[in-house]
């Protein structure tokens, strides 16, 4: 949910891009971290774990701790609480360590 | 369960009795009063640099508490919003013969409307009772810190402090 | 040919950016890195108003503060290299090598003086269900409501009772989420009762004495359930409750960031009340390696105030180091300084920090 209201805080500019996660569009507003658009569409699973499947999450926010990371225009490992969104990005839930086959 | 804000976050009477941030009882009938509900030492004093007519002394060093001078006060409300833990309130307890004037800052969204009657709580955020919204205050000054002014029941004066949140 | 120049400093927070202002201000050539793509820090997510004194800007929203120094490096020219991770620093002949990566690429910088301000990072604490998307730091849900302005769940369990749990669920209820409860495992609060008044007046209930037992839910945080705890932090069966929340923000202290601390080859002592191990500092933040200084989180979690604090006294020192003051100018700014970093460390919350601090002092000293 993004935060329209707030009692003294600027508003806030309404999302101008789309990327697609899993295939499915949700917008986006240009400079913003992918998790924070992921976050917007109430999106908070970004990967499974390698050996057990468990789902990760954003935890840190901050680029250190790595539970946030997806597969993003087929290179996987990409820290979505740090990268910035681009128009038309690819976003996969990750599978474990994830694979460069398909990276552009 | 111990009492006191470092347990519950609510002063105790006992913190509110002794706090030099709140007048004698005598005060409160002559006209609107700044009350002053810094109980804890913390380094802090941008409420002494407030007010317009000196009212307010923290000196050094600036972990003291606020004293609250009754006679220089007059109720003008300038410290409210100048008080970065929101501790800052004024009461007008002979508002009217049967009413007060509680004045709070207020930070939330939406701001209350004048004229609206709402739910007023205490300093649990428990309902207290329903008042009238008379003010609802912001300047360039306030830097997004709203103030709010209820009418309440007088016997409510020293209790209501909040708009009360629905879950 | 490495570049070489007078300064540099690592992290454009509060910190750096204090410091950087000031080694520009007394004529010295400084570069400021950071590996983030905007400077500021953590400052930009404070946007409740600084205590202090005036000269500490008290009554200023945090945020204001950072366009305050972000403007003071324009006015003075600071050079600042962002998205550059710093990975390295080591001692060579002609200076102090700083490493980072830039678009991709290795760079590296020779320093006559090196301020490392790489800040704190927040602490996480273990328990079933720790792991579920929903679990996360109280300082990443900061940044998502405050900077990105999202909500990154809509009913949260807030864990921990200092300064940073009371206030970002203060601002997790601005920005429209309920706060079903803050638990703190300790019997007493452990940031400032101001703090805690405010979310008990928005009918928040601070439960001290209790803690997390586990999180319910497949995919995310369903429900969490907590437990009350004794004298000895020991669960009290029977006392559990289980409240509907979808998240749970982690407010269990910082630690600071002193890889680069570790690297150059600093002395390091332990001080629990600081966060951990800290680098030993003098009174000018210089570290055991000469020519590496110290500001902010990474010489002791603090607040955003002392590490500006200290960051101006690291850069005023380094100046001084450079010549670009005399011993006397320097002596005057730093004793300011100084008078009010120690005006920040008295009452009962600054006075562990005082002592601790002190103690780094006398250790430089080659006290024990």
């Amino acid at each position: 949910m993004r935060v329209v209201n707030h009692p003294f805080l600027p508003a806030i500019d309404e999302p101008d891009i789309t990327i697609y996660v899993d295939g499915k569009p949700i917008p986006a507003k240009s400079g913003e971290p992918i998790a924070a658009a992921l976050l917007a569409a109430g999106i908070r699973v970004c990967r499974k774990t390698a050996k057990k499947g468990r789902p990760r999450g954003i935890f840190c926010g901050i680029g250190r701790c790595t539970d946030c990371v997806m597969t993003v225009d087929g290179v996987p490992n990409v820290r979505t609480c740090v990268t910035p969104v681009k128009p038309n990005m690819m976003v996969e839930t990750q599978n474990g360590l994830g694979s460069w086959v398909d990276a552009k | 369960m111990k009492e006191g804000v470092k347990y519950t976050g609510i002063p105790s009477r006992q913190e509110l009795s002794s706090c030099p941030g709140i007048v004698d009882t005598e005060r409160f009938e002559k006209g609107p009063v700044a009350v002053i509900e810094c109980v804890q030492e913390i380094p802090c004093n941008p409420c002494e640099d407030a007010c317009p007519f000196r009212a307010i002394r923290v000196g050094s060093p600036i972990t003291n508490l606020p004293t609250l001078d009754g006679e220089k006060c007059t109720g003008c409300g300038v410290c409210i919003t100048q008080c970065p833990g929101l501790a800052i309130f004024k009461v007008h307890k002979n508002y009217t013969d049967t009413t007060a004037l509680v004045e709070f800052p207020y930070e939330y969204f939406p701001s209350p409307e004048v004229g609206a009657e709402v739910d007023l709580g205490g300093r649990d955020g428990a309902f207290i009772t329903k008042g009238k919204v008379v003010k609802v205050q912001r300047n360039k000054k306030s830097d997004g810190t709203t103030v709010v002014a209820v009418e309440v029941p007088k016997e409510y004066f020293m209790d209501v402090r909040t708009i009360c949140r629905n879950k | 040919m490495k570049r070489k120049v007078q300064s540099v400093v690592i992290g454009a927070g509060p910190a750096g950016l204090a410091a950087a202002i000031e080694i520009a201000k007394a004529g010295g050539q400084v570069v400021l890195i950071d590996e983030n793509s905007k400077p500021g820090g953590q400052l930009f997510k404070q946007i409740h108003k600084f205590f202090g004194s005036r000269e500490h800007r008290a009554g200023v929203r945090g945020y204001n503060i950072g366009i305050q120094l972000l403007e003071e490096t324009k006015e003075l020219g600071v050079e600042v290299l962002l998205d550059s991770p710093v990975y390295g620093i080591y001692k060579e002949e002609d200076g102090l090598l700083v490493s980072y990566v830039r678009e991709g690429k290795e760079e590296a910088i020779i320093a006559e003086k090196v301020i490392l301000a790489a800040g704190g990072m927040e602490n996480a604490i273990a328990f079933p269900g720790s792991t579920l998307p929903g679990v996360m730091g109280a300082g990443c849900a900061q940044t998502m409501i405050n900077v990105h302005r999202v909500l990154p769940g809509e009913k949260v369990v807030m864990v921990g009772s200092g300064n940073v749990g009371l206030i970002v669920s203060y601002q997790l209820l601005q920005a429209g989420a309920q706060v079903l409860a803050l638990v703190e495992a300790a019997p007493s609060i452990g940031g400032y009762g101001v703090h805690a008044a405010k979310i008990r007046r928005a009918g928040v209930p601070i439960k001290v004495s209790h803690t997390i037992k586990r999180v319910i839910g497949t995919t995310e945080v369903e429900a969490v359930e907590i437990v009350q705890l004794d004298e000895k932090f020991n669960p009290i069966p029977g006392t559990e409750e289980i409240l509907e929340a979808d998240t749970v923000c982690l407010a269990v202290g910082l630690s600071p960031m002193t890889e680069l601390a570790w690297l150059a080859g600093c002395n390091f002592t332990y001080e629990p009340a600081l966060g951990g191990h800290i680098p030993v500092h003098d009174e000018n933040m210089e570290t055991s390696v000469p020519g590496v200084y110290v500001a902010g989180d990474i010489a002791g979690v603090e607040e955003a105030s002392t590490a500006m604090e200290e960051g101006r006294l690291a850069g005023i020192a380094a100046a001084e180091a450079l010549g670009c003051y005399t011993e006397d100018e320097a002596k005057a700014l730093k004793q300011q300084v100084w008078a009010r970093l120690d005006a920040l460390r008295t009452g009962p919350f600054g006075q562990a920090r005082f002592d601790a601090k002190k103690h780094i002092l006398d250790v430089a000293k080659g006290g024990k």
